[in-house]
């Protein structure tokens, strides 16, 4: 119940969200390039380099996600207020 | 002075988003999550009830729900394939498939249905893989299986892997089986947790029209996920009968 808690929680959320987007976005960028840029090369593989960005693109997100799951847990169900 | 908590928040309470609040059944003692025990049900009349109807009439041209469930199988049974290899996959295709068919169910049910017209005294119907207690049985079923598989293809022989390459790296071994089912649990509630939350507060800002797209996001998501997690358990099981 003490604001200052209160206060540290909610920029300290914001930030792990933030931090945590950094580098997957970074990752995922350079996947989708190189995904293109073989898509390029090679337009008859186009179906399988597409399942393997999906797939990783899903694990560089879950990077994200992580940092949301922080987030949401001091927002919603803060450990350190009563 | 501010009290904090953000469940009593105007914005939120508004859009009805409820992190945390739950429809709480009584069962021998064990107070369970109700809501997500009715989409659950839902969800597994559902696949039973299309599996019932793909299977009653076999014909040997498939038509209609049979060629349908057909084609699920044949996409299910690819997953088990891919990472087990054409002579280990066999027995392990009922256990992925059904993890991938029930996590996609679910992910549909949150996204499509409009739980929203159901009241419920407390809590919400929505996916029931936004609790975490969902996604964490999913992912200490994995653990549970993958130790199964690597014992009874290996006997006792199975625990020389966490001394390979070197005993040195015994305690990461250790740290890994731990840290599998956290992450898997964690990224398919995490994941559905998000969209369902960018979907409320969308909603709350802009009620017409402008959520649509994310709410196609989210059915894409939804099916990636699924995908993702029974890809996952399929290589846990590879690793550990190689």
């Amino acid at each position: 119940m003490d604001s200052l808690i209160s206060a540290a929680s909610v920029i300290a959320a914001g930030l792990s969200i933030g931090l945590a987007a950094i580098g997957p976005g970074i990752g995922q960028g350079q996947a989708a390039g190189a995904a293109v840029e073989g898509i390029a090369r090679q337009p008859e593989a186009e179906n399988q380099i597409r399942g393997t960005l999906l797939l990783s693109l899903a694990f560089m997100e879950a990077l994200t996600i992580y940092g949301l799951v922080v987030a949401l847990s001091l927002l919603f169900a803060n450990p350190f207020t009563s | 002075m501010y009290p904090f908590n953000l469940l009593d928040t105007s914005l939120l309470l508004s859009g009805g988003v409820e992190v945390g609040a739950h429809y709480y059944w009584d069962i021998a003692g064990i107070s369970v999550h109700g809501q997500v025990f009715i989409v659950m049900w839902f969800v597994i009349i559902t696949l039973i009830g299309v599996s019932l109807l793909g299977t009653s009439k076999l014909e040997r041209i498939p038509r209609g729900w049979q060629n349908f469930m057909e084609l699920m199988f044949e996409f299910s049974q690819e997953i088990s394939k891919n990472q087990l290899g054409e002579s280990f996959y066999r027995p392990w295709v009922p256990f992925i498939s059904t993890l991938f068919l029930f996590i996609l169910g679910c992910n549909w049910a949150g996204a499509v249905i409009p739980w929203k017209l159901f009241e419920l005294p407390s809590g919400e119907l929505a996916a029931p893989t936004n609790d975490i207690n969902t996604t964490i049985a999913l992912s200490l079923l994995v653990s549970i299986f993958y130790f199964f598989g690597g014992l009874r293809k290996k006997g006792l022989g199975y625990f020389k892997r966490y001394i390979q390459p070197t005993p040195i790296l015994l305690p990461i071994n250790i740290l890994e089986d731990f840290t599998k089912p956290l992450s898997l649990s964690f990224r398919l509630f995490g994941n559905v947790l998000a969209d369902e939350l960018t979907i409320t507060v969308l909603t709350i800002l802009v009620p017409l029209i402008v959520p649509l797209p994310i709410m196609g996001l989210g059915f894409f998501a939804g099916s990636v996920q699924a995908l993702i997690f029974s890809t996952l358990a399929a290589a846990y099981i590879a690793e550990a009968i190689e």
